[in-house]
């Protein structure tokens, strides 16, 4: 069979698909009808479809004037520059992939086994666990806008979710595939082959190939967007959404003696930096020296990139090894002390932030209150019954 | 008989002027926050400000209501009452709140009657001041003491405008404006802030002039801004006079076009109270100007004299911040430019590094001007007029003066918004309704078009709706009220709906 007659193939199969789904979609009101293989022709919610068939992010704060390049800090302000531009199928693609535990050398975890949608995209764990219960020693950050963050893992050690899921996938305490059975493995699963070439149309030869495998996770990833929480209707000028205590903890938030607002700098609530906290490890595991190893950088021992706070409170335990169990333990380290749980035999360089804020009880707890606003989960994808690989999507945690 | 109907009259009237006395008061009694249109042909806005031509202090334009609080009233609550476009005014009384705006166009001016100002004062148990996150705000004639944090803050508020303000032992930081593009702080005094005064952060396009700073750890600190204008202020007694500053780590990496001139940086030795772990702390005292690995700073025509380290200090990051590296920011002064400056009587009593690197010179006075570690670039007009250390690759100045800048703020305001009525309607559409209505597809709510064939030529209908939901249908769940969203934002999505075609 020729070229032509496969891209011919995959086209006619699209056009045939995509109608199928519209009239399954417009003829039975009650439930979508969804059966693998068939790949969505929409984008998900925040992406409107242009002309050449790519997903472009859409939110309010695109409204905002982005003089200042970085787009950090304050209610009105543009959003760092985002990852988009994936089309409708390789979304949907990634979808599939990152429920699918076909993805792992013995078909027993998916990416959503650390990622739990019910959890935030995390796992519930202070340190996930990897293949055959082997223990590891960092917790599963959430997912929720990843399309714009530009430092992966609590050690900032990948630039983009490409590199990123390669640390998983291949790592011998977690996914523990290889690149080769990866590519085996998808190769000889029918229904994969068929929804590549559907996500990938302009290729030369039906073979999927790891770059097509990264794109369309890093494409999903990207399609999680949480950005209408109850700050967000204060942030765009609704007041009445967040009650007394709420606005109180948004102005202990941002004021200058907690400075919380200094290192998660709204829209996001991260300024994507790595900064020196001097947290303690739990259990008396001996100090993780963070971004220390991969920047071969003695002033960064101890350092850990600033997480994004959305749906923070999803994801407890908190901390890069669930060091705290809940949000208000966390909040209340922040004003025990500069440096007070750095263990004697260290010198760490604390970040000038850190420093004695005497919050009262209250004031804290006002905190919390304001964090719990950051909560959204409605552009929530949907988790697939079925998938391609046949295997059972019931490996992760819920 | 007589007499006593007139001891009755008497009191009759005593008391009919006493209930008259009681009910005047109660009728006309001023209220401590009353709200009344501006008059349009009063120029409140100007006032006290007439030399100053800069656009950004002209354009702002109260043209709403004027919003008077007086003693025992609340500022915060006449921010909350306000509409953009008024203006508070804040009459002689104490005020200890925490004020935050987060609207655009509101202005607080203080009236200062007989010599009596409006003050806030925070005990000493309130964090801030004043916060704000709008655009086009403007503060002043306000006397702010005793705040845990700042006195004035402001997150990404642009076209700002804080002035004729006295701030006294208000934390951390006095003025700062963080993250805000073309604004102006000027004729503000202030004292006994345990790290910078007036403090730009990671602004653009900031003029801070005719300031009066003394007593501080820093006096003004322009750190990872561009284009800031510092000039006519007179910084005294501070550890640190007038600083600019790259701080790594932070989202925005860069400080460069900063002019520092016509300033009195006279005397800077105080003692350093800054908290430990900060970055001020580690600023030797009589440090004049401080320029650490910020880029094309101009130094000009300032008169700086008996600050007993060093007059000008230059360094890069490695000898000056204490803090963890920052592979993303560029650890050296490049490009700095002394012109000619009045200095005299500096580096008189020299401590820590500066002493011994001087001792190790064979000297016990500290230098004019000091430059240590990285950077290129850089010049000096006339070099030969003062005492200097580490300036041996810097060459001849190719500029005389900047007398052409007169100031960093723009002609007219910045934007507030970036975008048309049809790309609102779009970002709304995509960014809010999309997570529950697809174009012909059901998802959670009904699909847009059907949307389109209630409520053809009526986005006001839509509107309505999504301000107030009903139920429509009982095979569909009720849809949350949308009423939040910007007034603005709701007539374009409900045109965009009405638009759509797929």
């Amino acid at each position: 069979m020729d070229i032509k007659k496969i891209v011919l193939r995959g086209v006619i199969f699209m056009t045939f698909v995509c109608t199928l789904w519209g009239l399954v979609s417009l003829g039975n009101k009650d439930s979508v009808y969804y059966k693998v293989p068939q790949l969505n022709c929409d984008c998900p919610p925040g992406f409107k479809l242009n002309e050449n068939n790519e997903c472009i992010a859409q939110n309010l704060y695109m409204a905002y004037t982005t003089e200042n390049d970085h787009g950090v800090g304050g209610l009105k302000t543009a959003l760092p520059k985002v990852r988009d531009g994936f089309s409708p199928q390789q979304i949907d693609l990634g979808r599939y992939l990152f429920f699918d535990p076909a993805l792992s050398k013995d078909g027993s975890i998916s990416c959503a086994t650390c990622h739990d949608p019910e959890k935030g995209f995390s796992d519930g764990l202070a340190a996930s666990v990897g293949m055959n219960g082997y223990q590891l020693t960092r917790s599963a950050p959430s997912l929720w806008n990843v399309a714009y963050l530009k430092l992966f893992f609590w050690d900032g050690r990948a630039k983009s979710l490409e590199e990123q899921m390669k640390g998983p996938l291949f790592s011998k305490e977690e996914m523990n595939n290889t690149p080769e059975n990866l590519l085996n493995t998808l190769n000889n699963i029918d229904n994969y082959k068929v929804l590549f070439e559907e996500a990938f149309p302009n290729r030369n030869n039906n073979t999927i190939t790891l770059e097509e495998i990264y794109t369309a996770i890093t494409a999903f990833e990207s399609s999680l967007i949480s950005l209408n929480s109850r700050y967000d209707q204060y942030a765009h000028g609704y007041h009445k959404a967040l009650n007394e205590k709420e606005i109180e903890g948004l102005n202990v938030f941002r004021s200058f003696v907690a400075r919380c607002a200094e290192c998660h700098t709204p829209p996001l609530f991260t300024n994507q930096q790595i900064a020196v906290l001097g947290v303690p490890e739990p259990d008396g595991k001996p100090l993780d020296p963070g971004a220390e190893i991969p920047y071969n950088d003695k002033t960064m021992r101890g350092g850990f990139k600033v997480p994004s706070l959305r749906n923070i409170e999803k994801t407890a335990p908190y901390m890069h090894a669930g060091n705290f169990n809940t949000l208000r333990e966390t909040v209340q380290f922040y004003t025990d002390g500069r440096g007070h749980a750095v263990p004697e035999n260290e010198e760490l360089r604390i970040h000038w932030h850190i420093w004695e804020p005497e919050l009262s009880d209250d004031e804290l707890d006002r905190l919390v209150d304001f964090l719990k606003t950051l909560t959204d989960e409605t552009f929530m994808p949907e988790v697939p019954t079925e998938l391609p690989s046949g295997l059972s999507n019931t490996n992760h945690n819920s | 008989m007589k007499k006593r109907s007139v001891l009755l009259k008497t009191i009759g009237a005593f008391a009919f002027l006493l209930i008259g006395l009681f009910l005047g008061r109660m009728i006309f009694k001023p209220k401590k926050v009353e709200t009344v249109p501006i008059p349009s042909t009063m120029q409140y806005w100007n006032t006290g400000a007439s030399k100053d031509t800069s656009a950004v202090a002209q354009a702002a334009n109260f043209t709403g209501n004027i919003i008077k609080v007086e003693d025992g009233g609340s500022i915060r609550e006449a921010v909350l009452k306000a509409q953009p476009g008024d203006l508070i005014r804040v009459y002689p009384g104490t005020y200890s709140e925490t004020v935050y705006i987060d609207k655009d166009n509101i202005g607080i001016q203080g009236v200062i009657v007989d010599g009596k100002w409006p003050v806030m004062d925070g005990k000493k148990e309130l964090n801030d001041a004043i916060l704000y996150s709008g655009n086009g705000i403007t503060i002043e004639n306000l006397k702010i003491i005793k705040y845990k944090g700042n006195g004035i803050m402001g997150q990404a508020g642009n076209n700002f405008v804080i002035r004729n303000n006295w701030i006294i032992d208000t934390g951390v930081y006095g003025i700062f404006p963080q993250y805000g593009k073309n604004g102006i702080v000027e004729y503000n005094i202030l004292t006994e802030i345990e790290d910078a005064a007036i403090y730009v952060g990671m602004c653009d396009n900031v003029d801070v002039k005719y300031n009066e700073v003394f007593g501080n750890v820093a006096g003004i600190e322009i750190e990872n801004s561009r284009h800031c204008l510092v000039e006519s202020n007179y910084a005294h007694n501070n550890t640190g006079g007038i600083l600019a500053f790259l701080t790594p780590g932070l989202p925005i990496k860069t400080i460069f076009d900063v002019i520092i001139r016509n300033n009195f940086v006279i005397g800077n030795n105080h003692e350093n109270f800054g908290a430990p772990g900060s970055i001020v702390s580690g600023i030797p005292k009589g440090t004049g100007v401080l320029i650490m690995a910020a880029d094309d700073v101009i130094v000009e025509n300032n008169i700086i004299a008996n600050n007993d380290n060093a007059g000008i200090t230059i360094v890069d990051l490695a000898t000056g911040a204490p803090t963890a590296n920052d592979p993303n920011s560029e650890p050296n002064p490049d490009r700095v430019v002394i012109l000619d400056n009045f200095m005299i009587e500096n580096g008189n009593n020299p401590v820590g590094e500066i002493k011994a690197l001087m001792m190790s010179q064979l000297k016990t006075k500290g230098p004019d001007i000091l430059a240590m570690g990285g950077g290129t670039g850089s010049s000096i007009r006339d070099k030969n007029r003062y005492r200097t250390f580490g300036l041996g690759n810097y060459g001849t100045a190719e500029i005389t003066d900047t007398k052409d800048i007169t100031t960093f703020t723009f002609k007219e305001p910045v934007a507030p918004r970036s975008v048309s009525k049809e790309e609102l309607g779009e970002l709304t559409y995509y960014g809010v309704c999309a997570g529950c209505h697809a174009f012909d597809t059901r998802l959670i709510g009904v699909p847009t078009n059907i949307i389109q064939a209630v409520y053809e030529g009526n986005p006001q209908g839509i509107v309505d709706y999504i301000n107030k939901p009903w139920n429509l249908r009982d095979d569909y769940p009720d849809m949350p009220s949308q009423a939040y969203l910007p007034e603005d934002a709701k007539m374009a999505v409900a045109e965009y709906i009405l638009s759509l075609k797929k």
